[in-house]
């Protein structure tokens, strides 16, 4: 079954379209990585899946449920943590983390304590004394102690430092263990790579690739280094190969995926000393399809 | 170099400033001006001004203003310096409060004080600016005060009197400029500088308070009570000023001794851990709402019993005093069947009742801050629904509503009690309050429509409140049309026991007032949550 299922759904704020005919779906048991650059749409498509927003038009649905009309119920199973989190100043860590847990149903102490303990969070502090990374701790802290099916987060560590990232990290992986789905929106794309099973990428509002991190690797260059007896000089006018760089002898080229053959079998006439080739990181999906916007632009 | 670039960050906290510095400027001299304007008019012989002398000598009248002073030849400037100056004094106080808080700890609480430290300034630098510029805004409207009481040129504000009242003012802002810039060195943080230094000023008022019933060496303690001794218009003693002067100066040099001494981001106080875990009343969206605006609600209710009890202790000189003065009797109009005092009760409890709605409005319009800085979504996520979540504000500020209403009569009715011969029965008092539940219901109603259909005008509810207290207090001294004046929907309030009482009125504004309820729970719940 299906955790998240979204469908054709657009968000307009006034002549401003936000979302355009988005799909998504987040499938039970999986981490889904929601990467693209700032203003793209993750935080909107998120508060249309938390009913904070109602979609102009297209359906989305958590657990089966209409997340507009059913927000109250869908919300006792899921979790949210936003990137920036608002907390009340007079209020301390430790207060603020018990309310959220008795809102969510029940606080189970040893597990608050332990994650306070791990993610070495202050909770005697007042909230108005805290830097954003404590901020987002405390909303984390809620959100693994609490008992869902769904944890929607967005861009949860932004503030954390690399200990601390580990740890959430950790964190999700437990919750994946348990069998619980996550929709992680993020632009540390390391740490999708390293977590998410499937990801989507978002720009202007649509989505534009989207399936299991191998799946979209077929679809992209693979990069290639290659040191050579010959000359491979002539490479460069070949069809498929991008970026073609030399030094000391050392050539290194991205290949798309369809010139792979044509490309290895002109290799292999110039006498391979060593060959590497690596698959290409989330960063270079990234970075291609911002180019392209980039492109689309300054047309 | 403690003091490099000092002229340099002083232009850009002004710049950052002058709107909020203008601001406070215009209100404290123009209510100055205005009233002593409306003195003028509504005292205008020296009869009336010696009989509202005679009431303000009541101990009530004292603890809440300060001494009178002149009663012999009570001139219309020694009327202002009894009955305004203190409050305006405690106005710029809290202005030179605010302005230094925020200018010192709050920069340094969001991290701009460190990105200035890090460049090539002085390390006093920071707080000499800020000590400066609020020093000059409190000058300025001390000179600007002086120069409007001198050129409105009423009978009795004489120029060497004006430029004590301006020199008071000024002073007093000094001295709490000096105090919080102090106590700023001691707190964490910017909520804690400034409510311990509001708790400065409070307690401040109420030594005086005690001190001038009772003993004048208690007074000369507090600030409040040291200015006060100046006799503004009746005898202009300096020598307060000179002193307040004085301890200005050793408040900033303090300031700055401890500045240099502490690392930056800490005070010298220490920072008491709070509670590890959640009390009980915590653990509910209710208790959470609750808690969060404790402190602001009974500080409310506080002060609403002084209103009430402030207004109450006029009541026993009431008869003698408008028996005499043409303009109030103009202002109720005549209706030789009822006596002043009830058809002045009449207007009090309309009056009473509008300031009653203020805390109520303010506790509701917390869903709309909350909502702005992205609390809400925490409750909406956690499987609470948008009606429950309206519902709780909504029942809270209902509750803070009526117990203002009714904290604020019961004030009206002891203190009333305390001075008149032949008291109110409390029971009347009550019911003619409760009449107004409906008109406070309107407002409220107007506030949930405003929220639910246009959150960003939200804060709208307060011209409408604002207007329905001008029709009031106006209304009876110039002619605003009748259609105008039904707008409010505290005229439409049978004003017992003068007009007759009737339930139709009351029953069509809490059936307005209960379907705008119910509309605007449709409204919220269909709209978009927008920061």
């Amino acid at each position: 079954m299906n955790m998240v299922e979204v469908k054709g759904v657009t968000k307009r704020f006034g002549k401003f379209t936000a979302l355009n005919g988005i799909d998504l779906e987040v499938k039970k048991g999986e981490v889904y990585g929601f990467i693209g650059p700032n203003g793209a749409g993750k935080s909107t498509t998120i508060r249309v899946l938390l009913g904070i927003i109602q979609a102009t038009s297209g359906t989305a649905k958590i657990f089966g449920k209409d997340v507009w009309k059913d927000a109250v119920e869908i919300h006792r199973k899921v979790v949210y943590v936003p990137g920036d989190v608002h907390l009340w100043e007079n209020l301390t860590g430790g207060e603020i983390i018990d309310t959220f847990l008795k809102l969510r149903g029940g606080i189970n102490k040893e597990k608050r304590d332990a994650l306070i303990e791990k993610f070495k969070l202050d909770p005697r502090k007042k909230a108005g004394t805290y830097s954003k990374g404590n901020r987002q701790k405390v909303a984390l802290i809620a959100a693994f102690a609490s008992e869902a099916d769904l944890f929607i987060l967005d861009e949860p560590t932004s503030g954390l430092d690399p200990l601390m990232e580990n740890i959430f990290q950790q964190c999700v992986e437990e919750v994946k263990y348990e069998g619980k789905s996550v929709l992680l929106s993020s632009h540390i794309l390391s740490e999708v790579e390293k977590l998410c099973d499937r990801v989507g990428i978002i720009r202007q509002g649509e989505i534009i690739e989207t399936g299991t991190l191998d799946e979209l690797r077929h679809l992209t260059r693979t990069n290639i280094i290659i040191e050579t007896e010959k000359s491979a000089a002539t490479l460069s006018d070949q069809s498929g190969i991008h970026q073609f760089t030399e030094e000391a002898g050392v050539y290194s080229f991205q290949v798309d995926p369809e010139k792979l053959s044509t490309v290895m079998l002109k290799v292999s006439e110039l006498g391979v000393k060593r060959i590497e080739s690596t698959p290409p990181t989330l960063e270079d999906l990234f970075m291609r399809h911002y180019e392209t916007d980039n492109v689309a632009e300054k047309r | 170099m403690l003091f490099h670039q000092l002229q340099f960050l002083l232009r850009f906290n002004a710049r950052q400033n002058w709107l909020a510095s203008i601001i406070w400027t215009l209100s404290i001299v123009g209510i100055t001006v205005v009233v002593a304007g409306t003195f003028v008019n509504l005292f205008g012989s020296e009869q009336e001004r010696n009989t509202m002398a005679q009431t303000l000598e009541n101990p009530a009248m004292v603890a809440m203003v300060g001494p009178v002073y002149g009663v012999d030849d009570y001139t219309t400037g020694a009327m202002m310096a009894n009955q305004m100056l203190l409050f305006t004094a405690i106005v710029i106080g809290i202005m030179s409060i605010l302005m230094i808080s925020k200018l010192t700890r709050k920069q340094e609480e969001e991290g701009k004080f460190e990105l200035i430290r890090s460049m090539p300034v002085g390390r006093l630098s920071s707080l000499s600016s800020a000590l400066i510029l609020v020093a000059l805004v409190n000058l300025i409207i001390g000179m600007a005060t002086t120069f409007g009481l001198i050129v409105i040129n009423v009978e009795g504000i004489d120029v060497e009197g004006s430029i004590m009242y301006g020199a008071v003012l000024t002073v007093t802002g000094l001295m709490f400029t000096g105090i919080t810039a102090v106590i700023t060195q001691l707190t964490e943080t910017s909520r804690g500088a400034t409510g311990l230094s509001i708790a400065v000023l409070l307690l401040a008022y109420f030594v005086r308070a005690i001190g001038d019933v009772s003993s004048e060496a208690l007074s000369l303690i507090s600030p409040l009570g040291l200015i006060l001794r100046t006799e503004v218009y009746v005898e202009n003693i300096w020598w307060p000023v000179i002193v307040s002067v004085v301890i200005t100066l050793v408040f900033t040099v303090l300031a700055f001794y401890l500045h240099n001494r502490r690392d930056l981001g800490a005070g010298l106080l220490p920072s008491k851990p709070g509670k590890n875990e959640a009390s009980k009343l915590l653990l509910s969206p209710l208790g959470l709402i609750l808690r969060l605006q404790r402190t602001q609600v009974i500080s409310w209710l506080v002060a609403m019993l002084f209103l009430g009890a402030s207004y109450g202790s006029v009541l026993g000189d009431l008869e003698s005093f408008f028996a005499d003065n043409e303009m109030f009797q103009q202002l109720l109009g005549d209706n030789s069947e009822y006596t002043m005092t009830e058809q002045f009760m009449t207007m009090l409890m309309v009056i009473l009742s509008i300031f009653a709605t203020i805390p109520m409005v303010i506790s509701f319009l917390r869903v709309r801050g909350e909502e702005k800085k992205e609390r809400n979504t925490h409750l909406l996520t956690t499987g609470i629904s948008r009606y429950k979540l309206l519902s709780y504000y909504l029942g809270v500020s209902v509750v803070i509503g009526v117990a203002s209403l009714f904290i604020t009569l019961y004030g009206l009715w002891a203190a009333g009690a305390a001075v008149m011969d032949d008291p109110i029965p409390l029971e009347n008092i009550l019911i003619a309050g409760t009449s107004y539940l409906p008109a406070m219901l309107i407002i409220l109603a107007i506030a949930n429509l405003l929220f639910a259909f246009l959150p960003k005008w939200t804060s709208l509810v307060w011209a409408y409140l604002v207007f329905s207290f001008f029709t009031v207090y106006l209304g009876g001294m110039i002619d605003i049309p009748e259609w105008l004046a039904n707008i409010s929907s505290f005229n439409h309030i049978p004003q017992i026991p003068v007009d007759e009482f009737t339930w139709s009125p009351l029953v069509v504004l809490v059936l307005i007032g209960i379907i705008a309820l119910i509309v605007s729970q449709f409204g919220y719940r269909n709209r978009d949550e927008i920061g």
